[in-house]
C-alpha cells in the first residue's frame, strides 16, 4: 500500500459537481476505511502516554503531542454523548446541494475508545432520543463501499 | 517586560441583518470613524491596525489589503488575523501586543463581518474537517445544540432555564442602540414557541447573523492617560484553542478552553472569586445554553448551578454580576466583530460611557471570545493601573 504504485485512492464524492480539492487522509485514517469495508470494525488508536483510545485513528496524540502506532480494535457499538436534529435547510459546501432535513447528528463513545465519533443516528423524533442510548454502526453493503466516512450509513439506537 | 496597555477609545456601527448602505470598506470605515472621534485623534495618531474577519465568509480574501480605504490603512503597518469566533479577541490581543512589546505607541484593532454577502453556515462546515466531519455537520448551530443536549442530560437543565437566558439578553439589548435586535424584549414563551431549528435549539435561543463592524485603540502607558480621561488597562489577556476534531472534544468535562483562558486571566489578575471581584462580564454567549453552563466554567458559580445563578437573577442589571449590558451575541452577531465588541463594551463600561447600558462604578471587567473547535480567549481590563 505504500509503494506508490499499487496505491489506492479512496475518495469522497461531491456529486457531480467538480470540486478541486484533495485531501490526504493519512496512512491510519487508510486503514480505518480498509477496516471498515474488509471487516465492517472500528479502529482506534492508543496514546502510550495517555492511554487514551482515539478514532479515528491518527499520528499524533493533540494533548500529549506524542506519535502513535499501537492500533486498537473496537466495538461497532457505542452510547450517545451528545446529539441534535436538525430541521433547518442550507446548501451542503460538499454536493452544493439542499442536504436533506431533519436528520439526526451525534457523537458516540464507541465502546473500547475514549473520545466520540460523530455521525448520523437514524432516528428523527427528538422523544425518542436521549444522551446516554446505546447504538450500533449499520454499514452499506461491502460492494458499494468507497472507503469514506459513508460506507457507515448511520448509527441505529439498540431498542 | 512588556509596557502597560490601555483601551482609549472604542466605536461601532449599527447593526441591522442588512446593512445595504454600505460595502463592506464603508463599514469599516464607520466603526474606525467613530472609535477615533471617541478618543479624540486622527489616523495620521494610528501607527498600526490589526484587522479581523473570517475572509471565506464574504468570499474576500487578503481583507487587510482590500480594506485599506476604509481601515485607514494607507502606508500604515497592518495585519490580519483570523481565529474563528475567536477573531474579534485575538485582533484586541494581538494589537495589545503590538503595544506591549514597546514596537507601536497607538494600534487600532478592527473587527468586522457582512453577514447578510455570505452563506455563514456553508462556509462554517468548511471550517471542519472535510474527511470525517463535514459530512454529518450542518454549521453552528447544532454543534451548539449538540452541547447543549449533553448538558441538559449531565445535570437536568430545561429549555426554559436557558430560555431565561434569552430573555436576559434580549431585555439588556433594549438599552443598546447599537444592537442589532434592539427594542423588542422577549417572554420566555416567545423562546419555548419560537421554531424548533436544531433541537434543543429554537430560533430564540440563538444568535442572529448580522452586518457590523468593531473598532477598538489601545495606547501604551505616557499616551494613553493624556489621550483618555478614564482608559481601560488591560490587566490580563488568555488565549487557548482546544481540538481541531470535533470527536476530540469531551463534552462533559464544561468548556476546558474557556476554563483554562479564565483561570490564567484571573491568576494574574489576582482574582479569587469572580462575581464579588469583577463588577461586569461581556461574555462571548453565542446561545441560551452557554449563558448557564459556561458560566459555571467561568466559575460565577458551581458545576450544575447555572439555571439557579441565572433564575435568581445575579446576572441581570442591578444583580450581583451583570453579564453583557450590551444585550450580548444573542442580539448582535457580526461574526469577526463580535468578540470585539464584547473586549469594546468592556472597556466602555470602565470609561463610564456606557450611557444607558452603565453598570455604576465598574472597576474591573470581563470580555471573552469563542469560536471554532471550542477556542476561548479573555481579557481582564481594570480603571486603576496595573
Amino acid at each position: 500500500m505504500q509503494d506508490g504504485k499499487n496505491q489506492e485512492l479512496l475518495t469522497l464524492n461531491s456529486g457531480d459537481l467538480a470540486m478541486p480539492y484533495e485531501w490526504s487522509i493519512g496512512l491510519y485514517g487508510s486503514r480505518f476505511f480498509q477496516e471498515i469495508r474488509e471487516k465492517r470494525r472500528f479502529l482506534g488508536i492508543r496514546c502510550p502516554k495517555c492511554q487514551k483510545v482515539l478514532v479515528p485513528p491518527r499520528r499524533i496524540c493533540g494533548p500529549c503531542f506524542q506519535k502513535l502506532d499501537e492500533l486498537v480494535e473496537l466495538s461497532d457499538q457505542g452510547t450517545i454523548k451528545a446529539f441534535s436534529v436538525v430541521n433547518y435547510p442550507f446548501i451542503d459546501p460538499a454536493t452544493g446541494r439542499q442536504r436533506p432535513i431533519p436528520y439526526t447528528y451525534g457523537y458516540i463513545n464507541l465502546d473500547g475508545s475514549d473520545n466520540i465519533f460523530s455521525h448520523l443516528i437514524n432516528e428523527i423524533d427528538e422523544s425518542k432520543i436521549k444522551v446516554g442510548m446505546k447504538v450500533r454502526a449499520v454499514f452499506k453493503d461491502q460492494a458499494e463501499m468507497e472507503g469514506n466516512i459513508q460506507d457507515i450509513r448511520y448509527f441505529e439506537i439498540i431498542r | 517586560m512588556a509596557r502597560r496597555v490601555a483601551i482609549v477609545g472604542t466605536g461601532q456601527t449599527h447593526h441591522r441583518s442588512h446593512r445595504l448602505d454600505v460595502n463592506g470598506r464603508e463599514l469599516i470605515h464607520e466603526a474606525v470613524e467613530r472609535a477615533l472621534k471617541d478618543c479624540e485623534l486622527t489616523i495620521r495618531d494610528i501607527d498600526a491596525i490589526v484587522i479581523g474577519n473570517m475572509d471565506h465568509f464574504e468570499s474576500i480574501n487578503y481583507v487587510d489589503t482590500w480594506s485599506v480605504e476604509g481601515s485607514g490603512g494607507y502606508m500604515k503597518p497592518i495585519m490580519k488575523v483570523t481565529t474563528g469566533g475567536t477573531t474579534g479577541t485575538s485582533v484586541a490581543i494581538a494589537a495589545y501586543y503590538h503595544v506591549a512589546s514597546g514596537l507601536f505607541d497607538k494600534v487600532l484593532a478592527i473587527g468586522w463581518e457582512k453577514n447578510s454577502e455570505s452563506d455563514t453556515t456553508g462556509a462554517i462546515i468548511t471550517c471542519s474537517d472535510p474527511v470525517w466531519d463535514r459530512f454529518s455537520y450542518s454549521g453552528a448551530i447544532p454543534s451548539l445544540a449538540t452541547e447543549a443536549s449533553a448538558y441538559m442530560e449531565q445535570y437536568g437543565a430545561t429549555q426554559e432555564d436557558a430560555a431565561r437566558v434569552a430573555v436576559r439578553e434580549r431585555t439588556h439589548a433594549m438599552n443598546n442602540p447599537y444592537a442589532q435586535l434592539h427594542g423588542r424584549p422577549i417572554t420566555i414563551k416567545d423562546v419555548m414557541e419560537s421554531a424548533m431549528l436544531a433541537y434543543p435549539i429554537k430560533l430564540l435561543d440563538v444568535c442572529p447573523r448580522t452586518d457590523g463592524a468593531c473598532a477598538v485603540v489601545f495606547a501604551a502607558e505616557g499616551t494613553a492617560e493624556r489621550i483618555a480621561p478614564k482608559p481601560a488597562w488591560i490587566k490580563a489577556c488568555a488565549v487557548r484553542h482546544a481540538a481541531t476534531w470535533f470527536g476530540d472534544v469531551d463534552y462533559n468535562t464544561g468548556l476546558l478552553s474557556l476554563k483554562r483562558a479564565s483561570l490564567e486571566v484571573y491568576e494574574k489578575a489576582g482574582i479569587r472569586h469572580p462575581v464579588e471581584e469583577l463588577d461586569v462580564a461581556e461574555l462571548y454567549l453565542p446561545y441560551s445554553y452557554a449563558g448557564l453552563k459556561w458560566i459555571e466554567v467561568l466559575g460565577f458559580c458551581g458545576p450544575g448551578e447555572g439555571p439557579k445563578f441565572i433564575w435568581e437573577g445575579h446576572s441581570d442589571m442591578g444583580g450581583k454580576l451583570p453579564i453583557n449590558p450590551s444585550g450580548g451575541v444573542m442580539s448582535t452577531n457580526c461574526i469577526g466583530a463580535t468578540a470585539l465588541l464584547r473586549t469594546a463594551e468592556a472597556a466602555l463600561q470602565i470609561m463610564g460611557k456606557g450611557d444607558k447600558r452603565q453598570v455604576p462604578d465598574v472597576k474591573t471587567a470581563l470580555a471573552t471570545g469563542f469560536g471554532g473547535c471550542w477556542w476561548s480567549d479573555a481579557i481582564i481590563m481594570s480603571s486603576k493601573k496595573p
